[in-house]
């Protein structure tokens, strides 16, 4: 059998931030790359990001005095000490040096502006003028300082527009519009990965010595996410499916406080950090009976729960699409509004027809990003196959333990990007075998089998989009916010009962292609049953973890268990097999031994209510 | 309350791949909700009556420029686009200019990529990155400029909106002169609006004809038209040598 077949040194696959700053490290190393990207790089979810990027900086009056080691505490706290506190040190020394890099290759960030002001807190600031011009920052969740670089609130955009200059500048192949399948891997070494191109349908082995996986996280598993219709979670299944690495921390999953209500779109921390509050149904300001401490900034998995648990007491707004509560922005004044939070703004005035300026604006808790992912080394190397790397959200590094800090992500992208792209140069100095001949073509072969068996009607007739519904609907009732072991059983029965169902998917549109190949409908189905796998993970994961910590709260263990659970949970699954198979490896903590987070149901400063 | 509206959503099917596509226009009903957008309606199109329609979305808040189609003749973001603003006929075409891939999605990221490729959308910097040094100092006005016009998403509706992209192939449309702009507007960069050989062309700021579809269109609402003017101004001054050249 012939395939077709492309040969490159380092294979991306992911044109985000993270797939895009290690392809530009690799390749300003000599390194050949090809970027394989489901969009074009530009419309990546890295655009999606709007409030900021933490670096300790120090330049605005409410920063002063921060430091990596602060943001170090403030990381593994909002992490519940569920992270790897060495990585936590590396990623707040090179932070800095990622958003001045940014700089410099041309992000327009917010600068200080000299001179006192008056906070929307009525507390009065003087911005010193030694700092005039430099990097300005806002305050964001669970920070001591405020850390959080930004562009107004479009930092995500803004950042990946200038890091994806740097592809062009090098001259990188992008192959836009194009799916990672699977890896071709020898169950030892990773030889690249089988690519679909979306428009057409055609498969190609693209064979590298080195393959990313840098492809972000798979918010569109669950029922309502802020995330990108493209985050299904694909570049997490491949890995999985190989069977020998492993996902790490999969029941780690965070809900945003603040996606607009009911169209589950991003509405940033950079609000609350701002000066924002959240209100009820009678307009009372509620998050500091929670939380008196940090009120509206206490870290996202307690704001999201101190809000479930306020909706869920009755004090919601009713509404047709389902109780919410309100974000009330209007303080912060329209001058405020339209420069700063420009981009939250028109997402308000445009998509939800109201304006911030004199409106409130309906929110609720919707998933927003995976702190698990594909296990790697400090390096982003993925043990367990050689020759695979991960970075970004679709790795578990792990920087983020069971709740990730609003503005770590962006600066993890970058940080490990970076980090990623020259592991990979470095680990291409040594000599390597090419990949055994025909296990290119035996792998697209499996894919095309796979095409052709759906397009063929055999196999059955259930529709991908019914079964996704349902996959969505499962893991949004059962592994959300709040958890219990008699739901997760439930949602771990009723995914296995999906699995089954999904080996008997059938075209319901009508083939508008001869070919067959590239419809929407076939594509949908390829992905659904690796979908289903990876939610089983999170599931099984979630009703193993018999303790609540970050954002894994299960009401039947409530509490932290220190001497039980501070572990990371790797899955893995077998080819074949009906679930995971779930193992521990201790957490690595080096500094700051577990404790107190400050905030939240454990802490002392805590209030109980409702 | 009143009677919810039946929507008809008239679409234009082709998929050029295939030999026996004839182009054609399909209709699909859809009752109305609170707060629909075509987004929502598409969606739901897909999911219970047609898998095989063919569009882009992925962000669904007008921040990555994906779903740009013609609403009833205009070109407009569908996720942006409320149905409760719109006719109960609706009809959805995809944008011109750009190359049809299938139904209504096309290939804006290549088109984008050539234009980004030829104008050099990168920061041409003075110096090379010093790790250890702080940054250079910008002041909030001048960044507050620069992102203002960084801000375009690369959607494409000036260019479908736009006479002379669809008269002249390599016009850089709105997009590409804003994106021009953006780098001119910004002291970092060491290049002048002369620098940029192909803006003083037909494919540059003097191809535009002025109609200014694009200045309506842009759904960032970037100020286009005096971006244009800013253009022109900057090329004057710099080819009569009377200033504004960085070096």
């Amino acid at each position: 059998m012939t395939v077709d077949t492309r040969e490159t040194d380092v294979l991306v696959i992911g044109g985000g931030l993270a797939g895009e700053r290690c392809a530009v490290e690799a390749a300003s190393r000599g390194r050949r790359v090809l970027v394989v990207s489901l969009v074009p790089p530009r419309r990546s979810h890295s655009c999606g990001a709007q409030g900021g990027m933490q670096a300790a900086l120090g330049q605005v009056a409410k920063g002063y005095g921060d430091s990596p080691d602060i943001h170090f505490a403030d990381t593994v706290r909002g992490a519940d000490w569920g992270c790897d506190q060495d990585i936590v040190r590396r990623f707040v020394d090179l932070a800095p040096v990622a958003v001045r890099q940014m700089a410099a290759w041309g992000v327009p960030w917010n600068r200080v502006v000299p001179g006192r002001r008056t906070l929307p807190s009525g507390e009065s600031v003087e911005e010193r003028p030694e700092f005039a011009g430099l990097i300005a920052a806002r305050d964001f969740g669970g920070t001591a300082k405020w850390r959080a670089c930004h562009t107004a609130d479009g930092t995500g955009h803004a950042l990946l527009y200038a890091l994806d200059g740097q592809v062009l500048r090098l001259g990188l192949e992008v192959l836009d519009r194009t799916e990672a399948v699977a890896l071709i891997h020898d169950g030892g070494r990773c030889h690249g990965a089988v690519v679909r191109d979306l428009r057409t349908g055609a498969l190609t082995a693209c064979t590298a010595r080195a393959t990313v996986i840098a492809t972000g996280g798979y918010g569109r598993l669950y029922g309502a996410s802020t995330n990108a219709m493209i985050n299904d979670g694909t570049g997490m299944v491949i890995a999985l499916d190989t069977g020998v690495v492993a996902l790490g921390n999969m029941e780690a999953v965070q809900f945003h406080p603040t996606a607009l209500a009911p169209q589950n779109i991003l509405i940033t921390e950079g609000c609350r950090g701002d000066g924002g509050h959240l209100l009820d149904r009678s307009l009372h300001r509620f998050m500091p009976d929670y939380e008196p401490a940090r009120a509206e900034l206490a870290s996202r998995d307690v704001v999201a729960r101190r809000m479930t648990q306020h909706l869920r007491a009755g004090h919601g707004v009713e509404a047709p699409g389902g109780a919410h509560l309100w974000l009330d922005v209007r303080h912060l004044g329209r001058a405020h509004l339209e420069t700063a939070l420009r981009e939250v703004t028109g997402i308000c005035r445009t998509i939800a027809g109201l304006d911030p300026v004199t409106a409130l604006i309906p929110v609720w808790p919707a998933q927003h990003y995976s702190m698990g992912g594909v296990r790697t080394d400090p390096d982003g190397r993925v043990p367990g196959l050689a020759g695979l790397y991960a970075a970004g959200e679709a790795a578990c590094w792990d920087l983020h333990g069971f709740n990730r800090l609003g503005g770590n992500s962006l600066a993890e992208t970058l940080v490990m990007g970076g980090i990623t792209g020259s592991a990979v140069a470095a680990d291409l100095e040594a000599p390597a075998a090419p990949p055994p001949a025909e296990l290119a073509a035996s792998c697209v072969g499996v894919q095309e089998d796979r095409i052709r068996r759906f397009a063929s009607g055999t196999e059955g007739s259930e529709c991908v989009h019914d079964l996704r519904r349902a996959m969505e609907g499962i893991l949004l009732e059962h592994a959300g916010v709040f958890r219990t072991g008699a739901g997760l059983r439930e949602a771990v029965d009723a995914l296995a009962d999906l699995a089954g169902r999904a080996a008997r998917l059938g075209p319901r549109g009508g083939r508008t292609s001869a070919a067959g190949g590239a419809d929407p409908e076939t594509s949908a189905a390829l992905r659904l049953p690796g979908q289903l796998r990876l939610a089983a993970t999170i599931a099984a994961g979630a009703l193993a973890r018999e303790e609540s910590r970050g954002s894994h709260f299960r009401e039947d263990f409530p509490r932290r268990d220190d001497a039980r659970w501070l572990v990371r949970t790797l899955a893995t699954w077998e080819p074949g097999a009906q679930g995971p198979s779930l193992s521990y490896e201790p957490v690595r903590v080096t500094e700051l031994p577990p404790g107190d987070r400050g905030y939240g149901e454990g802490s002392a400063g805590g209030v109980k209510r409702g | 309350m009143a009677e919810a509206r039946v929507l008809t959503i008239r679409a234009f099917r082709h998929d050029p791949a295939d030999q026996g596509s004839v182009p054609r226009l399909q209709d699909y009903t859809v009752t109305e909700e609170p707060g629909m957008n075509l987004f929502t309606a598409l969606h739901r199109i897909r999911d219970e009556q047609d898998p095989s329609i063919a569009f882009d979305f992925s962000c669904r808040s007008a921040v990555c420029g994906s779903c740009g189609m013609l609403v009833n003749g205009k070109p407009r973001l569908a996720c942006r686009t409320l149905t409760r603003d719109l006719p109960a006929l609706i009809q959805l075409m995809p944008m011109p200019v750009f190359r049809l891939i299938r139904d209504l999605s096309v290939d804006t990221g290549v088109w984008f990529r050539g234009m980004n490729g030829r104008i050099e959308s990168w920061l041409h910097e003075a110096r090379p990155f010093d790790p250890t040094a702080p940054e250079e100092r910008m002041d909030q006005a001048t960044a507050e400029k620069v992102y203002d016009a960084d801000r375009c998403i690369e959607c494409g509706l000036c260019v479908a909106g736009c006479a002379t992209a669809a008269m002249r192939p390599g016009f850089l449309g709105a997009a590409g002169l804003n994106r021009i702009g953006r780098f001119v507007l910004d002291p970092r960069d060491t290049r002048s609006a002369a620098d940029f050989s192909v803006l003083s062309t037909g494919e540059g700021v003097f191809g535009c004809l002025g109609l200014l579809g694009c200045h309506d269109y842009c759904p960032k609402d970037l100020p286009l038209r005096e971006r244009f003017a800013y253009l022109r101004r900057s090329l004057a001054w710099n080819l009569l040598g009377l200033g504004g050249r960085k070096r």
